[in-house]
C-alpha cells in the first residue's frame, strides 16, 4: 500500500525527522487559508499514489494565497495523470543549499534491505543509475541488525562533509520508519540541506506491506483514504483477487499463476483479457456468482472465460458452483468453461447435462481460450 | 534419489490440528508419505488420526525422528514455527502458510544464513516427489514417477504444466513449488543445482512469473554451471505495469522483471521457453525423444 505523501510525513515526524511547516487542504479556499498561515511562500503539491509530480504539474511553487488556491482549484479539479485528486498538501518554501536522494528498500535478489543515496537529488533515480551510476552509493542492510550507525556514516560519507551529520542521521530514522511500520520502501527524494545546515526531508514515500497491516492498525486505517473503483472495491471484498483491464474477454480462473497464464493464451488467440481475476481454491457457487457479476459489470466484455484446473478443488463441485451461481446471475454473453484436473470428466457430464443456452464447454486450455476470442469477436460485430 | 524428499522424509506438521493442517497431512500421509508427528501448543499428547500431537518441534523430534517440518499455521505465526523448524536441526522446512510479512521473512533468512535447514516456500504448494512422498498440498493424482524435474513459483500453473507432462507420459523425479513471494527459500538457482546433481533428473521445468529477477539470475545461473537440459515457462507477458497480479511477487516495476525480458534472458541461456502450458509439454517431449 502506497500512501500518500503527508500520511508518510506524518510517520517521519515521528520519528524526529526535519520537516517544513506543512498542512493538508481538500479544498482551494482550505489551501489559501493554509498558505496565509504558512507566511504566503509555499508549495502546492498534489498527493497521489504515484512518482513524477514535478515533472507532471504535481508540484507548484507559489508566492501569494491566491496562487495557492489557483493552483489547489487545478490540481483538485484537473486530478494528475488521469488519477482523482481528493487533497493537496501546502508547505512552507525553505531556503535549499543542496539536493540529495535517499531510500531504503527490499532487495528481492537477496531478501533484504537495500540502502541508497545518490548526491543528485530531485531527479528520478533510474536516470540517475543509468546514466551516473557513481553518484550512487548503496548497501545491503541485515534485517535482523538493522541499519548500524557505522553503515549511515558509510552512506553519509558520499555526500559533501556539511551534509554528512545530517544525512546520517536522517537515514537511521528512515530505517526505524521502515521497521516500525513494516515498510517495504522508505524513500526521500530529495532531502535538502538548508543554507542553515539543517537536513530535511522535503519528500517522503512510504509503501506499506499488504501482508503486515494486521499489526499496523494505523496503516490499516489509511486504507480508506485511497480511491478505488467500486468494482474492484466489490472484488476485493468479496476476497477476489481482481485487476481490471480492458480488453473483451473476461476472465476467471483459480491460482494466480493460471490466472496471469490464460491472460497470455487468450492474447495469442487474438483477444484481449477484460481482466484478472482469481477465485481462489475452492471456487465455492457463491464466489463464482460474484466473480460473474464483477466480471459483467464491464460493459466491454464480449464473452467470458472460466478456466478451472481442479488440484484439491474438483471439478464436479466447480461444475455444479457454475450452474448455481447461472440461477443468480443471467449473462448476456456466452460463458466458455474449461474444466480439468481432479474429477473432470464428472464436472463436464454435469454441465453437459444442465444444457445450459450460455454455456460453451472446452477440454483444453488452449481451445477454451480461442472459442472465448472468437466468440467475443463475434459478439463485437 | 529425487531431491528434497524421498523415501526416508518423516514430516512433522505444524498445525496439525488445524482444518487446512488435518485434511492436507492425511492426503499426505494417504500418499505414502511418514507424517510422523504434529505440533500444536497447548494440544501435546492428544493426537490426529493416529499421529502424535506435541507441544514442541523439539519433543516431536526427540520422540519421532523427523526431519522434515510442514508448516499450515496462520502468517502471523509463521516466521515463529521456521525458527522452532531450524533450530530443532530438520533438514527441510516446507511453509505452505501465505501472507506472512515480507519483514518477518527477511529476518528469517538472515537466521538461516549459515544454518543446515533448507527452507522451501513460503506461500508455495510444497513439494512432491511422484510415487515416493508428498510434502504439501500438490494434488498427487496429476503427478507420476519419471525422471524429469520441476520448480515453480505458482501453484495451480503447476499443477496444469506437470498434467501437461503427465498427459505425454512423461514423469517427474521432483516438483518443487517454491513459492510466490518476494521472499522466499529455495528458488530456481537452488532447485536446478540439486536437480543437476542428482542422477534421477534428465531435464528441468522451470515455471516463471512477472516480478524480480529470479528468472535472470537463473539464467546466468544455468550458463555457467547447468548440463542438463531445462525448459522454461513464463507467466504475465500480457500484465500491466505497476499491478500486483495475485502473487506477492508478482509486480512489474518500472522497466524491470518483465516477462518478455526473463524469457529473452532464458533463450540466451539455451533455455526453450514455452509460450504456452502445452507448447511447455511439447518441448519437453521433443527435448527427450
Amino acid at each position: 500500500m502506497d500512501l500518500y505523501e503527508h500520511q508518510g510525513k506524518d510517520l517521519f515526524a515521528r520519528h524526529g525527522i526535519a520537516l517544513a511547516d506543512r498542512e493538508v487542504a481538500t479544498t482551494p479556499q482550505e489551501a489559501a487559508e493554509a498558505a496565509v498561515r504558512l507566511g504566503g511562500h509555499v508549495a502546492v503539491k498534489v498527493q497521489v499514489q504515484m512518482g513524477g509530480r514535478g515533472k507532471g504539474g504535481g508540484v507548484a511553487l507559489v508566492h501569494s494565497p491566491e496562487e495557492a488556491e489557483h493552483e489547489a482549484r487545478r490540481m483538485l479539479e484537473g486530478g494528475f495523470k488521469g488519477s482523482r485528486v481528493t487533497r493537496v498538501l501546502v508547505e512552507r518554501l525553505v531556503d535549499i543549499a543542496a539536493q540529495y536522494y535517499a531510500a531504503i528498500s527490499l532487495d528481492r535478489s537477496v531478501g533484504s534491505y537495500l540502502a541508497m543515496v545518490s548526491n543528485e537529488g530531485g531527479v528520478d533515480i533510474e536516470t540517475v543509475a543509468r546514466e551516473s551510476p557513481d553518484a550512487i552509493r548503496r548497501l545491503h542492510v541485515d534485517a535482523v541488525l538493522g541499519l548500524r550507525p557505522y553503515q549511515a556514516r558509510r552512506l553519509a560519507g558520499h555526500l559533501p562533509p556539511e551534509a554528512r551529520e545530517g544525512s546520517a542521521d536522517l537515514l537511521r530514522k528512515m530505517y526505524s520508519v521502515l521497521a516500525e511500520a513494516d515498510a517495504t520502501l522508505v524513500e526521500v527524494n530529495p532531502f535538502v540541506l538548508l543554507t542553515d545546515g539543517t537536513v530535511m526531508a522535503l519528500d517522503a514515500k512510504v509503501t506499506v506491506d499488504d501482508n503486515a497491516l494486521f499489526r499496523q492498525p494505523e496503516a490499516a486505517a489509511l486504507k480508506d483514504s485511497f480511491p478505488i473503483d467500486p468494482v474492484e472495491r466489490r472484488a476485493k471484498d468479496a476476497g477476489l483477487q481482481y485487476v481490471k483491464l480492458d480488453g473483451e474477454v473476461g476472465i476467471i480462473g483459480n491460482g494466480a499463476g493460471l490466472v496471469m497464464s490464460t491472460l497470455d493464451v487468450v492474447d495469442r488467440a487474438g483477444a484481449r483479457a477484460a481482466n484478472f481475476l482469481d477465485v481462489g481454491g475452492g471456487a465455492r457457487a457463491d464466489l463464482i456468482a460474484t466473480s460473474l457479476e464483477v466480471i459483467l459489470s464491464d460493459p466491454k466484455v464480449r464473452s467470458v472465460l472460466i478456466n478451472i484446473f481442479g488440484g484439491i478443488t474438483r471439478c464436479d463441485l466447480v461444475a455444479k458452483g457454475v450452474l448455481e451461481a447461472l440461477r443468480r446471475v443471467t449473462p448476456e454473453v456466452p460463458l466458455v468453461v474449461r474444466l480439468d484436473g481432479t474429477n473432470a470428466e464428472e464436472g463436464r457430464a454435469i454441465l453437459a447435462d444442465a444444457n445450459h443456452p450460455s454455456i460453451v464447454a472446452a477440454s483444453t486450455m488452449l481451445e477454451a481460450a480461442q472459442r472465448a476470442a472468437d466468440l467475443a469477436h463475434a459478439g463485437a460485430a | 534419489m529425487a531431491i528434497l524428499i524421498d523415501e526416508r522424509t518423516r514430516v512433522v506438521v505444524a498445525g496439525l490440528t488445524g482444518s487446512e493442517g488435518t485434511f492436507h497431512s492425511l492426503r499426505n500421509r494417504a500418499y505414502g508419505t511418514d507424517v510422523v508427528a504434529g505440533v500444536t501448543p497447548g494440544k501435546g499428547g492428544q493426537d490426529v488420526e493416529g499421529i502424535p500431537v506435541f507441544d514442541t518441534v523439539e519433543d516431536a523430534v526427540e520422540a519421532t525422528g523427523a526431519n522434515t517440518s510442514l508448516i499450515f499455521v496462520p502468517a502471523r505465526f509463521a516466521a515463529e514455527a521456521i525458527y522452532e523448524a531450524a533450530d530443532a536441526e530438520l533438514d527441510l522446512i516446507v511453509c505452505i502458510t501465505e501472507g506472512i510479512p515480507v519483514r518477518d521473512m527477511a529476518q528469517v533468512g538472515s537466521y538461516l544464513r549459515g544454518r543446515s535447514a533448507a527452507l522451501v516456500g513460503p506461500n508455495c504448494p510444497g513439494v512432491i516427489s511422484p510415487g515416493r512422498c508428498n510434502v504439501g498440498i500438490i494434488p498427487g493424482e496429476i503427478c507420476t514417477p519419471g525422471r524429469v524435474g520441476l520448480v515453480s513459483r505458482s501453484g495451480t500453473l503447476t499443477y496444469q504444466i506437470v498434467y501437461e507432462l503427465t498427459q505425454r507420459g512423461i514423469g517427474q523425479s521432483t516438483c518443487v513449488g517454491m513459492g510466490g513471494d518476494p521472499v522466499h527459500g529455495i528458488g530456481f538457482i537452488e532447485a536446478l543445482e540439486r536437480f543437476e546433481a542428482d542422477d534421477e533428473t534428465d531435464l528441468v521445468v522451470m515455471i516463471g512469473e512477472i516480478g524480480g529477477d529470479d528468472e535472470e539470475r537463473a539464467a546466468r545461473f544455468i550458463d555457467d554451471w547447468v548440463t542438463k537440459p531445462v525448459v522454461g515457462y513464463i507467466a504475465g507477458f500480457t500484465a500491466p505495469v505497476g499491478k500486483r497480479m495475485g502473487h506477492a511477487g508478482a509486480i512489474i516495476t518500472g522497466s524491470s522483471g518483465t516477462a518478455q525480458g526473463k524469457a529473452d534472458a532464458l533463450e540466451a541461456a539455451g533455455v526453450r521457453v514455452g509460450r504456452t502450458p502445452a507448447e511447455v509439454g511439447e518441448l519437453v517431449q521433443a527435448a527427450l525423444t
